[in-house]
């Protein structure tokens, strides 16, 4: 504003005063972030070995696990906590020097942060005429912003791709890819000591397979029955009444967080699966993977059910129109016209309900065991993919035990088929809807 | 109808053969019909059953047993200057005897005290510390009873049973029914279930701490994934050019909304907890895995939201000299914003729900404070639910349906804004 009265006015400027002031605000607060998060990042590291080359000579010559333990303490000690052990006047002084090493760096960083603002500020005011163009710079920055942001989908998929499989080769080092793929034994509890007996550890994931097919073919066989009749139902035969009110309500089901879900099948499910094999002489496991692949259907019903909806809806009427005409009942038109006129889009969402079966975690770690059986048989307790994984990696984590990296080949395997499933599914869907448009 | 002309051909004619089978068509038209109602029934049994076992084992665990003592707040053991030093416990434990006085063997009062939960004590000392002005009178107080009474009282445990299969024996319970004819122990609402954090006593254990934890987790997945949402949603509806790079991220988009939420906290773990050292368990951590979840979601909802406004409106203003940015900004955004916020809260709720990939990141840990801020750690609602539903007690269970029934309210509470505002704000072009 300054600038313009000196010249006659807003009249004269290029773009409105706001944008001047955007401009400034954008090339002071971008930069700033940048170095902040950058600076966060580091930080830690960079102290921390600071803090070690300071330590006695004594303390410094540890293996790198122990030394990782002191500089645990020496931070416990910093935010006050207690430590465990004797206080020890080295740590002590580590301490002290940790916490006077982050002032120093917090105080930098203000002052790194508040010069480069003054620079940005002092090199616009020179460049800040009225024949600046500010409004085009504002809309430029404005347009990278908004590629950043919508890269990070990008950057996302990357950094899970990146950072699964960079763990999953350190795992591949100490078990070979075929053993993981084929071996027929999965016990992941290794020996901690040489001499320790019976834990040898054993990676051979076919259990672990056969288990999750297992519980997602349950789970597949109660939803896409019941999605697939419940979808023809609403979208052919309901009248708008008893479709308003039932869409909904199938929704629910849908929002119904999966922990609530793995609370139903462990706690009523279960016992009632159990009770009943027990009235007609089985024997049931507590933990079936009858009970959580049910339950687990009835999760992915609404699923099913909406994707396959919209897939009924977009067959032409033309086609049920024909079909009636010609003196087909209602279900000869919606068996032999609109379902194999449907089939690649159900196919599709049936894809997808798959991969979110074989994904799905909450209610099979409620609800399914942890014992790698190799059966085909629901009423014994099988393992997944997904229960592994959260149990290999909840609790005490070394990352350099094929333990806990065996957790990230799962994870790896489970991203890659869904993945492959999901982009499977993307496609047939989207060729189907172009088929009708 | 045509039995006449029939006959007089003496053959069979079209009109007979679909006459014949008629019937059956039609029996199978019912039964079809059948089928997809009865498969709609099947899932709203199901919705049902689920809401009345969660329902019915969870609503009483909004009351609480606890037990009356009348107490004389002894001046000489209480110090008002020195309060935290306070026997507080032996207090309560001879106010307790006083009501039993016939008890005197050593095994048999230990087993009376078991009847008062381990938090009496810090109940007495909370009271004292706000009225010390009390001591030197005698106040009656109450104090929460263990939780196997409570399960006692409430109904959930079989007083026939044989003693060896209940977990108070003879002399508790009989101590107990006096109490209950002297009227000195009732059931009050449940305010511990709402103010604490977690415990191991299921009668001292509360979700004050989960819900904390949950709201500073969802604040920080708000403040990043909903400005990045809409950019990106911008981007890519209103600017992005058509070739090869927007197409591959596109396809990304589609495909994260599809990854399973797991693989999202293997990725936290690597990265946020291992390369970038953020704190353990911390809700800032929490947060960040979170929005890289539900960003899909809510991108996809703002491109749907974008893509409802109409090509005239843009053309209206490019048509007035504003520039691109002036367009989406002062006229599409405005227009499409009640749909990108639905899209946004239906993330919100997802993300609320959500409970694998915290697991990953170590937010499952047993936490007993109530979190202060965002890199403190601390727990989620659905995880404290996990957590409670892996513990044996059986009072635990009352607690987990009960927290389900919070998380639920809360669900439900979103949810209904998401479709209030869509109602509202819903414009037919």
């Amino acid at each position: 504003m300054a600038v313009a009265d000196k010249t006659g006015g807003p009249k004269t400027l290029h773009s409105r005063p706001v944008y001047y002031g955007t401009l400034t605000a954008l090339w002071c607060a971008v930069p700033a972030l940048i170095i902040f998060s950058f600076w966060m990042m580091f930080e830690s590291t960079v102290i921390s070995n600071m803090v070690i080359s300071k330590l006695p000579e004594s303390l410094q010559s540890l293996p790198a696990d122990r030394l990782n333990l002191i500089m645990n303490d020496i931070k416990n000690l910093v935010s006050g906590n207690i430590v465990s052990g004797e206080d020890n006047p080295a740590l002590q002084a580590a301490a002290d020097y940790y916490q006077y090493l982050r002032s120093i760096s917090h105080g930098a960083l203000f002052v790194l942060i508040l010069t480069l603002c003054i620079a940005a500020v002092s090199v616009l005011q020179n460049r800040i005429r009225p024949d600046l163009r500010a409004r085009n710079h504002v809309e430029k920055l404005i347009y990278y912003i908004l590629i950043a942001c919508s890269t990070l989908a990008i950057f996302t998929t990357i950094g899970i791709v990146l950072s699964v499989l960079y763990e999953s080769i350190r795992f591949f080092k100490i078990i070979p890819l075929h053993e993981f793929l084929f071996g027929f034994k999965w016990s992941p509890q290794m020996a901690i000591r040489a001499d320790q007996v019976g834990s040898s550890g054993a990676f051979g994931a076919i259990p672990v397979f056969t288990g999750t097919l297992l519980v997602s073919a349950i789970a597949m066989a109660v939803a896409v029955p019941v999605g697939l009749m419940s979808a023809i139902y609403l979208s052919e035969y309901a009248n708008r009444k008893f479709r308003a009110f039932a869409k909904p309500l199938l929704e629910i089901l849908a929002g119904i967080p999966t922990v609530v879900y793995g609370f139903f099948a462990a706690l009523v499910v279960s016992p009632i699966i159990r009770d009943t094999g027990a009235l007609i002489g089985l024997d049931v496991s507590s933990e079936s993977a009858l009970a959580a692949g049910l339950v687990m259907g009835v999760m992915i019903i609404p699923f099913v059910s909406s994707l396959s909806d919209d897939v009924i809806n977009a067959v032409p009427q033309g086609l049920r129109d024909g079909a009636l005409s010609l003196g087909s009942t209602q279900s000869e038109t919606i068996r032999y016209i609109v379902l194999p006129a449907a089939l690649p889009g159900i196919v599709g969402g049936v894809l997808l309900a798959v991969s979110r079966a074989i994904g799905e975690t909450m209610i099979v770690v409620m609800a399914a065991g942890l014992s790698a059986n190799m059966t085909l048989n629901p009423l014994k307790t099988v393992t997944t993919v997904t229960v592994q994984i959260v149990t290999l990696l909840v609790g005490d984590q070394e990352f350099d035990s094929p333990k806990t990296l065996a957790a990230f080949a799962l994870g790896l395997l489970l991203f890659v088929v869904t993945l492959i499933l999901n982009v499977i599914a993307l496609y047939v869907v989207r060729k189907y809807r172009e088929q009708y448009e | 109808m045509n039995k006449e002309t029939n006959q007089s051909n003496g053959s069979v004619r079209t009109a007979d053969l679909v006459q014949k089978g008629l019937a059956r068509r039609y029996k199978t038209e019912k039964r079809f019909r059948m089928a997809g109602l009865c498969a709609i029934i099947f899932s709203l049994l199901c919705l049902a059953g689920l809401f009345v076992s969660i329902f019915g084992s969870g609503y009483t665990a909004f009351q609480q047993t606890a037990i009356e003592l009348d107490i004389f707040l002894d001046p000489s053991l209480l110090n008002p200057n020195n309060l935290s030093g306070a026997d507080f416990n032996g207090l309560v434990k001879t106010s307790f005897f006083k009501l039993f006085p016939e008890v005197t063997d050593r095994g048999e009062k230990k087993k009376l005290l078991s009847l008062l939960s381990s938090g009496a004590s810090y109940r007495l000392s909370d009271f004292v510390k706000t009225h010390p002005d009390k001591i030197g009178q005698t106040v009656s107080l109450f104090v929460p009873a263990d939780d196997d009474v409570d399960m006692l009282i409430k109904g959930h445990v079989n007083r026939n049973l044989p003693e060896t299969e209940r977990r108070l024996d003879n002399l508790q319970l009989s101590l107990i029914n006096t109490l209950e004819k002297q009227a000195k122990i009732k059931k009050q609402f449940n305010t511990t279930f709402f103010t604490a954090g977690d415990s191991r006593e299921p009668e001292l254990a509360g979700i004050r701490g989960a819900t904390c934890g949950s709201f500073y987790t969802l604040l920080i997945t708000l403040v990043l994934s909903f400005p990045i949402g809409v950019a990106a949603a911008v981007y890519l509806e209103e600017f992005a050019p058509k070739n090869r790079f927007t197409d591959v991220i596109e396809v990304n988009i589609n495909n994260l909304a599809a990854v399973p939420s797991i693989v999202f906290g293997l990725l936290g773990l690597a990265v946020f907890l291992n390369f970038f050292e953020l704190p353990r368990s911390s809700s800032l951590a929490g947060g960040i895995v979170l929005t890289l979840m539900t960003l899909p979601t809510i991108i996809i909802a703002g491109r749907a939201a974008l893509k409802s406004v109409p090509p005239s409106i843009r053309e209206a203003a490019l048509g007035v000299g504003a520039s691109k940015t002036q367009m989406v900004a002062h006229h599409v955004l405005p227009l499409a914003m009640p749909g990108m916020l639905t899209g946004t809260i239906i993330g919100m709720a997802r993300a609320l729900g959500e409970t694998a990939p915290l697991l990953m990141i170590g937010m499952v840990a047993f936490i007993v404070d109530i979190p202060a801020g965002f890199t403190d750690p601390s727990t989620v609602l659905p995880v404290q639910i996990f957590l409670w539903a892996d513990s044996p007690e059986r009072a635990f269970m009352e607690k987990t349906s009960a927290a389900i029934m919070v998380l639920l309210l809360f669900l439900v509470v979103m949810n209904s804004a998401a479709v209030f505002l869509r109602k509202k704000y819903e414009q037919r072009w």
